[in-house]
């Protein structure tokens, strides 16, 4: 499969004195990790076909230090964030979009105290703006009426408040929206963060993120949605250990979205 | 007799009010154990969180039916207050009811006021007694509520209880003393206060006992309620019920920021940028600002949190919101939120302790907040997802005090799990928590 994905670098952008709209920030996850792989790409389609002028730091990006920090290893994070910031501002950096909820928290409320202020948007809100503005239009097509259930990710959600931005798109696509018995301010951690993803789990008699799957699968869903490479991985491991992933998928909004177009 | 009525009244008043300031005394002085930390700005939104928050209940209402009876004790707690400045008058200068004659129909106005929310309350205090005892709401019985919290919890009701029927005992001898125009208030007149409750069940309880036996159990209701009410006083020190009073400031200084955003820790902020800056002299003096004590990564006792999370231990109310949407909780780890702020608030208990008993100095007495009272298996359990934070009726942080120990374990004593030692050699060296290299940040692009 050709794929043709135009994802300019920021220094290449530089070599041609151009300034993108927007950096797309695409995250550890974003970049190694195979499912969140498929996310990112879902979200340079959908960027390419809006013609949306982007772009990525490829190698000159580096962990946020999200997962450092929330370990309790300030140096570590600080460093991170400290370089970061230089590289940023570098390239005069205004606007940032992430598809990842940690990279956003982080981008947004913890580097501006180290000197880095920019507008940092997550992938969903700026998919909300996209077809605000006209500049992106969707149509349901193979999800027209398709049970979805939204994930809120602890630090979309809860951290942020941003609730309304990945419901919307879900219902933009025609489909219906299912909510969990725990959603939004209430809604339950799928067990990734605070580092979390990076050990095992304390004892205790059962995995969180079996616990949040158990809540999606309560309401019978088509897709569990997500926004959230972390909640991705979270919840697809708990779809295939009910043995359901024939039948349920796990989505990030992105991925919806890039699908619904054919993109 | 009334004179020695008056010295009686006026002896227990100073002495239950002393007590009461001494003890909020040492409740400053323990929060001012902790750290500073700046929340002075933005008073008029402070302002409005208290005024919501604390005084309006906003956030109970995501339980609707709780928030409903907790209100109605509540609302009986602020009113009868209005009672308790006649009680002190009376008290002192042998009156009795004093604001009658001067508000008129506003005096039968408020004591019924009085008397309805009480019965509200009444009935609240039985439906939470049940709760806690008969229905063993679970987040109500929980391994960290056994023993003296949960007694805690039930003394407090039955104290309620008790006010409540000092109440109700005091207005209806007194209003059937003034069927037969035997009341102290209208000196032989016959008639009816018209108090809402207690002029119908003042005839129907009391109205066959003689004067004599109604005027004692007038004086059992008045006095009993005076004494309950310093009683009350004095034993919040020792209680959750002290969020009654905490709750004000706790929700006036709270944090403001998004919930996602975890302070930085400046003394990192100037070691870090003095690492990368190539033109720093190493051996050159310490910035003026600069901490004079050299600081320690994170906290590993309580005079290491700051005042703010010392505040919040001191106002948890120990309703277990938090640790019942905690998802470590939930799914069996040790980890509880509420347990977290109740170790906190017995350690700065213990650490106050031994400051009375050593003439106002800490003597290091080998213990710490971590280890002895929480463990690192607890710390290591969270998410850092926020729902504590969220859940938590007067804006406490549970978590701020998880991170801030976490940073400890890791900074001061290299002491992470291993796996999380992995990830941040990973982040260090390849800026990734995980072993890819740097170079191939890109690669996503050209697969398939
Ligand atoms: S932040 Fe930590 S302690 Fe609080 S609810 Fe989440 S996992 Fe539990
Ligand atoms: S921290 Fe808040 S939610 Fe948790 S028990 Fe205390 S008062 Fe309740």
């Amino acid at each position: 499969m050709s794929e043709n994905l135009i994802v300019p670098t920021m220094a290449e952008m530089m070599a041609k004195g151009e300034q993108p709209e927007v950096l797309f920030w695409v995250g550890c996850s974003g970049s190694f990790d195979d499912r969140a792989k498929k996310i990112t790409k879902a979200f340079v389609r959908i960027l390419n076909r809006a013609n949306v002028s982007f772009a990525v730091l490829g190698a000159e990006e580096s962990c946020t230090g999200d997962p450092a920090k929330r370990a309790g290893n300030e140096f570590a994070f600080q460093m991170q964030a400290i370089m970061n910031i230089q590289v940023f501002d570098a390239y005069e950096v205004k606007k940032i979009v992430t598809a990842c909820p940690h990279c956003f928290n982080t981008l947004k409320n913890e580097y501006p105290e180290l000197g880095g202020k920019y507008e940092v948007v997550h992938h969903t809100e700026f998919l909300k703006s996209l077809l605000e503005s006209g500049r992106l239009t969707i149509e349901g097509g193979q999800f027209k009426g398709k049970r979805i259930t939204f994930h809120d990710p602890c630090y979309l959600g809860r951290a942020n408040k941003i609730y309304e931005a990945p419901r919307d798109l879900i219902q933009k696509l025609d489909a219906e929206l299912v909510e969990m018995k725990r959603a939004k301010a209430n809604g339950l951690c799928c067990g990734a963060g605070g580092a979390q993803m990076f050990k095992e789990p304390e004892k205790g008699t059962k995995d969180v993120n079996m616990e949040r799957t158990d809540d999606a699968l309560e309401v019978k869903p088509d897709i569990i949605a997500a926004g959230c490479p972390f909640c991705n991985t979270m919840l697809t491991d708990g779809v295939k250990f009910n043995h359901k992933e024939g039948e349920i998928q796990v989505l990030d909004v992105a991925e919806l979205i890039a699908n619904a177009q054919d993109l | 007799m009334q004179i020695l009525s008056s010295i009686l009244f006026i002896a227990l008043a100073v002495v239950g009010i002393s007590f009461f300031a001494i003890n909020a005394k040492k409740i400053y002085r323990n929060i001012k154990l902790g750290q500073s930390v700046d929340r002075t700005d933005n008073p008029s939104e402070r302002w409005k969180n208290m005024l919501l928050i604390a005084f309006g209940q906003k956030k109970m209402f995501s339980r609707p039916i709780p928030a409903l009876l907790h209100l109605a004790i509540y609302v009986a707690f602020i009113i009868t207050q209005i009672e308790l400045i006649e009680i002190f008058i009376d008290g002192i200068f042998g009156t009795h009811r004093v604001f009658k004659d001067s508000l008129g129909q506003l005096y039968t106005f408020i004591i019924s006021l009085i008397e309805l929310v009480s019965l509200g309350a009444l009935i609240a205090t039985i439906a939470f007694l049940s709760r806690r005892n008969l229905l063993k709401l679970p987040r109500l019985n929980k391994e960290e509520l056994l023993g003296w919290p949960k007694k805690d919890g039930n003394i407090i009701l039955m104290m309620e209880l008790v006010l409540v029927f000092c109440i109700f005992t005091m207005n209806g001898t007194d209003e059937a003393l003034y069927n037969m125009g035997a009341s102290h208030y209208a000196n032989g007149t016959q008639g009816s206060f018209g108090f809402a409750i207690s002029q119908h069940l003042g005839p129907a309880i009391f109205g066959s006992m003689s004067e004599g036996t109604l005027h004692f159990l007038e004086r059992v209701g008045w006095w009993g309620h005076f004494a309950m009410v310093l009683a009350f006083l004095n034993y919040l020190y020792f209680s959750k019920h002290l969020h009654i009073l905490l709750a004000f400031p706790n929700t006036y200084f709270a944090n403001l920021r998004p919930l996602g955003q975890l302070d930085n820790l400046q003394s990192v902020t100037n070691e870090v940028k003095l690492m990368m800056d190539p033109n720093a002299d190493p051996f050159a003096a310490p910035a003026p600002d600069a901490d004079a004590t050299p600081a320690k990564f994170g906290a590993s006792d309580v005079q290491d949190l700051n005042w703010v999370q010392l505040l919040n231990a001191y106002s948890c109310t120990e309703c277990g919101r938090c640790t019942s949407s905690c998802p470590a909780n939930i799914t069996g780890k040790k980890l509880s939120p509420r347990n977290i702020m109740m170790k906190t608030r017995d350690r700065l208990e213990e650490v106050g302790k031994n400051i009375d008993a050593n003439k106002g100095t800490f003597i290091d007495d080998g213990k710490s907040l971590l280890n002895d009272y929480i463990t690192p298996e607890e710390l290591w359990a969270c998410t850092s997802c926020n729902a504590c934070v969220q859940e938590c009726p007067i804006e406490i942080s549970p978590l701020s005090i998880i991170m801030d120990m976490r940073r400890f374990l890791v900074m001061e004593q290299s002491a992470a799990p291993m796996e999380l030692n992995t990830m941040m050699t990973n982040i260090e060296n390849n800026g990734a928590p995980w072993q890819y290299n740097q170079m191939d940040r890109l690669n996503w692009k050209d697969e398939n």
